[in-house]
């Protein structure tokens, strides 16, 4: 974390218990603006759990998720400085893509909404596709309109869950390099993905979850091949 | 953030993807229909006059088509995790309720506007202005019917039978205005005066703001994960 900017994210003590399981033990976050942080961890670490409670879409069963300062879990307005890409796109297939962007920014209270659509699907580059139904567009073409759809409000922290799932090569260097622009603007960065390779040149943290709790919490190393031995380091301790 | 464009948002949006398919509207209506006749078939005709039978055919037929009706409202919700997409958005959960129980209410209205002509075609009703009393009384009943209709549906929708829970859950609380609306409806065609009439509507009235108000203050914990 850069010291000198504020936490844009800040979960503290975060704990979420399925019945008797501890999905998330404890766990200390925080984000400072324009830092990409990259959240790896073995299947069944937390990791998608862990994003969800920062998204508010999961109850902590203890601590708290502040954005911007503001307590998640009290305050609905503070969802405006999230955005979140899960496995899900959270499309309507019936709408068209230009319709899934306008009601996500009525939903938002944007104004100038049809100026942040059309801007929003020329940089995903589906301006000839804006008025085809979200059902008849490819798993790739979906993909991007779920990344407009989760950053057309400017949100100050982009969660990401898996963002490179379904893309070919041009789609994964178009979003990377569009998470990149977005961090060099101020915006703070959570990545989950189980290919590292793709997100690892603009990370800037590296932070590890086993079993629900962090055991690594790193400057992004120079090298990937660098990093694989600490991660298996962790993993045996 | 406001409140009421996120409610009229997700009214639209409701509204906007039934009317490109019109499941909800085509299988409530046919519903209607089925229910009639079963009804009209199945009566002794020595034994219950149409006239007599007509009040309770129309009550039950508008409230299985608002189950079937509402059984949907959150179904498409379900596609692509989109509950979620709404829930991140900065608006409480209350916008979310008060968006789908317009779209609901909408709906059913509709579904009400098509069925109750042909109600009057099966049960040989002639066309009389008593019978905007009964659509005022249908009017009434519909918002008695969705507003706990909209909040089982979203209960209902986290579970795999989300389809068979909505009838068992719902049901229950219908019969109240369902009684309501049905006494309302027999003075009406009787042609009984307003006296007699406005202790039923007074009660209808009351059961739909209780629930509506019910309702928006439970809505939460029901989204609540």
């Amino acid at each position: 974390m850069n010291p000198s900017s504020p936490p844009v994210i800040e979960a503290l003590s975060l704990e979420r218990r399925f019945g008797h399981v501890r999905a998330l033990r404890s766990v200390d976050l925080t984000v400072a603006a324009g830092e990409v942080v990259l959240l790896v961890g073995p299947n069944g670490a937390g990791k998608s759990t862990l994003l969800r409670c920062l998204a508010g879409l999961a109850r902590p069963t203890r601590g708290s998720v502040r954005v911007c300062g503001a307590l998640l879990q009290r305050d609905p307005a503070a969802r405006a400085g999230v955005g979140f890409l899960s496995h899900q796109t959270f499309l309507y297939d019936d709408l068209t893509a230009r319709e899934n962007l306008r009601f996500a920014a009525a939903l938002h209270g944007l104004d100038s909404v049809e100026q942040r659509v059309m801007d929003a699907l020329d940089a995903a580059g589906l301006t000839q596709r804006a008025d085809a139904r979200a059902g008849v567009l490819s798993h790739g073409t979906r993909q991007r309109l779920a990344i407009a759809r989760a950053t057309l409000h400017g949100p100050a922290v982009l969660l990401l869950d898996e963002p490179f799932s379904g893309l070919d090569g041009a789609s994964v260097e178009q979003l990377r390099s569009g998470i990149a622009a977005g961090a060099a603007a101020g915006r703070a960065v959570v990545c989950v993905t189980h290919q590292p390779g793709d997100v690892w040149q603009i990370a800037t943290r590296v932070v590890m979850l086993s079993r629900g709790a962090v055991v690594l919490d790193i400057a992004r190393p120079a090298t990937l091949e660098g990093f694989v031995t600490s991660y298996n380091q962790a993993l045996a301790a | 953030m406001s409140f009421s464009r996120a409610a009229v948002a997700i009214a639209a949006k409701d509204l906007r993807i039934e009317w490109r398919h019109r499941t909800a509207f085509a299988t409530a209506v046919l519903f209607a229909v089925l229910v009639q006749l079963v009804f009209v078939f199945s009566r002794d005709g020595a034994s219950v006059s149409l006239a007599a039978l007509a009040p309770t055919v129309l009550w039950v037929m508008l409230a299985l088509a608002t189950v079937v009706t509402l059984n949907r409202a959150f179904l498409l919700e379900r596609e692509n995790a989109a509950l979620e997409g709404i829930l991140l958005a900065p608006v409480g959960p209350s916008a979310l309720f008060w968006g789908k129980w317009l779209a609901n209410l909408v709906l059913v209205v509709v579904v009400e506007v098509v069925t109750i002509p042909l109600w009057m075609i099966f049960f040989n009703l002639e066309p009389h202005p008593r019978v905007f009393g009964v659509g005022a009384v249908a009017l009434l009943a519909a918002v008695g019917f969705t507003a706990p209709g909209t909040l089982f549906s979203a209960m209902a929708v986290r579970t795999r039978f989300a389809e068979l829970l909505l009838p068992v859950l719902l049901l229950p609380f219908l019969i109240p205005p369902l009684f309501f609306a049905s006494q309302a409806t027999v003075r009406i065609l009787a042609d009984a005066p307003m006296s007699e009439l406005s202790g039923w509507l007074r009660l209808l009235a009351l059961y739909d703001t209780v629930f509506l108000a019910l309702a928006t203050m439970l809505f939460p914990a029901v989204m609540d994960q």
